[in-house]
């Protein structure tokens, strides 16, 4: 018999016992709802969920039909006994058993939870001025399963609803699968990536070449004089004319910063990036790699690196001019 | 010298008025503008349907028919919008004093209001309209993608290039600081008021863009702040002093690429602002020697020392002595940012601080000068297209 994995069904039989005690035994005592049945309440309901049923809110429909009165939606009842957003966010009070359980359940690793179905049953309508209450009462605590969202318990609770009489109104069998997270394998490829520059006419020759790892600065085919960044126009002859020269690679440092925030995902702060002139004569920026900050000077020799940043962005970077890449 | 600008002292800021300054103002952008124009309106004691024009700058999220519709301003003869965010904070009020001048408009308003803390803000990085494929963002092809993001990253180039051609140091940048703090602690509407600093303090705050620390950085802020311009004929029947818009300029440098200049000859030089301060000098008749204090447009404190030499208050490379001199505070030959700055009262683009230059030629300024105040510069922000002013007082 091979070893348990990681997430293996095998449990405790004590722990089993602790759960199986749950079973049977009241995780809310019967509790009111804050206010009784009410008109307000309803339209908001009706509004809400866009019913046409013209019973819940037209006293002349709802007699049409029979009945006294308006009656309330019989999927409202869930609504009457809510203890409200405030409570439920900010809990004042020790939430008791249902806390117990929850503990219980992350003691085993339970961690997670999502509903998965709900039963309704509906016995009387209610209508405005009854005063509805809840208890809740464990029905079963599920043997572990494999499913999807990964390894965990169905738990199923009866709530039973009663109104001032204490006639039961409604019944709802509350299903929810209490699971084990699964850890999810690291993706292959980082999530961030740099900056995109925005390619158009005018520069997308310079990042082709850099794909191709040439590091190349725009030239004026009439004067000669070289540009960067690029520009449709040499600024000195006004010709349209040019093609690029590619550079050999050598560069000084002319200023640089540490760059500590913001953090930026496809960055590991803190990273240096830096203004560099090219033995061409004209500058760049660019990132410098293999170097401490504590290094740096102003006007110490660079060499020309290559960074495949992400299958669509290839970057010229500098390390020291001792080095080759 | 005298004037030679045929705008110069023309028109006048006959109004002032903000919201608070905080770092969430718990309502829109378009509400803090309303209300900081209506507070602008009221100070000048001009009716709301007077209104006839707009001037505002880039990065304003609400237009000015916005605002006019809010506000039930019938007709607009004037409106007109100047790029390059911070940089153009000064230029506005040279439009409106324009826009007066020539009789287009009779009472035109500019205002900046944004969350700029509590929404977007400029340093976590650059905004979605930054990737855009036309020329207008080009010039991020070649930071963003190394992770250059921030104003402060961009900044701290020069700042290098700066300590390490004239050896000021961060404790030279930090001096602004502490100036500002001190003068924004005596500031009551000042998000640092009755907070100080030491340098000690900026010496140990975080590195954000190294050499740029914590409290080399301006504040983020959230609110709004309107002036009002008219003529100064009309200015004079008004129950404020009025500040004289003596001479206001815009600028662009050679090879000028947004805040990433950076492939000039000499990046530790901002010649789009020496071309203002040759401007203003020659508009108003005046010189650095005439003007009495000064708002100097403070995003990160080495920003303030080259513009104390660009605008010629001292030699290049002398404004860390000039400010260790003290003439900077109070009682100093030019005092500076007088309400705190944006390092101390609040990000508001620079157009908290031209409110405080009206109030100094008011004499209303919280930190008021004993000295005679006749001409104040304001700048807008730089190595950016810059602008600025001179405002006067009407002798």
């Amino acid at each position: 018999m091979s070893a348990p994995a990681a997430d293996s069904t095998a449990t405790d039989p004590a722990y089993e016992q602790r759960l199986a005690a749950f079973v049977g035994t009241e995780l809310q005592p019967p509790t009111p709802g804050p206010d009784p049945v009410n008109v307000p309440m309803i339209r908001h309901w009706v509004e809400a969920m866009e019913l046409t049923n013209p019973v819940h809110l037209d006293a002349d429909a709802a007699r049409a039909t029979g009945r006294a009165d308006v009656v309330a939606p019989a999927a409202m009842v869930q609504a009457w006994v809510m203890r409200g957003y405030a409570a439920t966010v900010r809990p004042t009070a020790s939430a008791g058993r249902f806390q117990e359980l929850v503990d219980l359940l992350a003691e085993g690793g339970y961690t997670s939870v999502v509903a998965t179905d709900s039963d309704l049953e509906i016995l009387r309508e209610l209508v405005p001025g009854d005063r509805v209450s809840v208890e809740e009462v464990v029905e079963e605590i599920g043997p572990e399963k494999r499913t999807g969202l990964g390894v965990g318990r169905f738990v199923t609770t009866l709530k039973t609803y009663r109104d001032a009489e204490g006639e039961v109104v409604a019944t709802q069998r509350w299903r929810t699968l209490r699971f084990r997270p699964q850890e999810k394998p690291a993706p292959a490829e980082p999530t961030a990536v740099r900056p995109r520059p925005a390619i158009n006419r005018d520069n997308a020759f310079w990042f082709d070449a850099a794909r191709e790892h040439r590091l190349v600065v725009q030239r004026c085919s009439d004067c000669g004089a070289l540009r960067h960044p690029p520009g449709p126009m040499c600024p000195e002859c006004r010709s349209l004319a040019w093609d690029t020269v590619t550079a050999g690679g050598e560069a000084v440092l002319y200023s640089w910063v540490v760059a500590h925030h913001p953090r930026h995902p496809a960055f590991e702060s803190p990273y240096l990036v830096a203004v560099v002139e090219l033995a061409e004569g004209t500058r760049l920026i660019t990132n410098l790699v293999d170097l401490d900050a504590a290094d740096l000077e102003v006007g110490m020799p660079l060499r020309l690196r290559w960074l495949d940043a992400d299958p669509d962005l290839t970057l010229p970077v500098f390390g020291p001019a001792d080095q080759e890449d | 010298m005298s004037p030679t600008s045929g705008f110069s002292r023309q028109a006048a800021i006959a109004g002032i008025g903000a919201t608070e300054f905080s770092k969430d103002s718990g309502r829109s952008e378009w509400r803090l503008a309303c209300e900081s124009v209506l507070a602008a309106l009221a100070d000048a004691q001009i009716g709301v349907e007077e209104v006839d024009g707009f001037a505002l700058f880039t990065m304003e999220t609400n237009p000015e028919i916005a605002v006019a519709r809010a506000l039930g301003i019938p007709e607009l003869t004037f409106f007109s919008r100047i790029p390059h965010g911070g940089g153009g904070a000064c230029a506005p009020v040279q439009q409106a004093a324009l826009a007066v001048a020539s009789g287009v408009a009779d009472v035109v308003v500019v205002y900046r209001a944004f969350n700029e803390r509590s929404g977007h803000r400029f340093g976590q990085g650059p905004p979605s309209f930054a990737y855009v494929h036309n020329t207008d963002q080009e010039y991020r092809n070649w930071i963003n993608p190394y992770g250059l993001l921030t104003p402060a990253a961009q900044e701290a180039f020069l700042a290098r290039r700066y300590m390490h051609k004239y050896g000021a140091t961060s404790a030279d940048f930090g001096a602004v600081s502490v100036l500002s703090r001190k003068y924004a602690a005596s500031n009551p509407k000042a998000w640092f008021y009755q907070r100080p600093i030491t340098i000690e303090d900026h010496q140990s705050s975080p590195m954000i863009a190294d050499p740029m620390r914590l409290l080399d950085c301006c504040q983020e802020s959230d609110g709004g702040q309107a002036l009002v311009i008219v003529s100064a004929e009309r200015a004079r029947d008004l129950p404020h002093r009025p500040a004289l818009i003596s001479g206001a300029a815009q600028g662009v440098g050679p090879q000028q690429i947004s805040m990433s200049s950076y492939y000039r000859d000499d990046i530790d030089a901002m010649p789009e602002v020496e071309l203002v301060a040759q401007q203003l000098w020659r508009q108003a008749g005046l010189g650095p020697q005439e003007i009495d204090a000064a708002i100097l447009y403070d995003a990160f404190t080495p920003m303030l020392l080259l513009q104390l030499e660009e605008y010629g208050f001292c030699e290049r490379g002398e404004a860390k002595d000039l400010i260790a001199s003290g003439a900077l505070e109070i009682d100093g030959r030019l005092p500076v940012n007088t309400h705190g700055g944006q390092l101390g009262e609040a990000y508001i683009h620079g157009v908290n601080g031209i409110a405080e230059a009206v109030r100094l030629i008011r004499g209303t300024s919280v930190n008021q000068p004993a000295k005679s105040i006749d001409n104040v510069l304001v700048t807008g922000g730089s190595p950016v297209p810059h602008s600025a002013l001179v405002l006067s007082a009407d002798h």
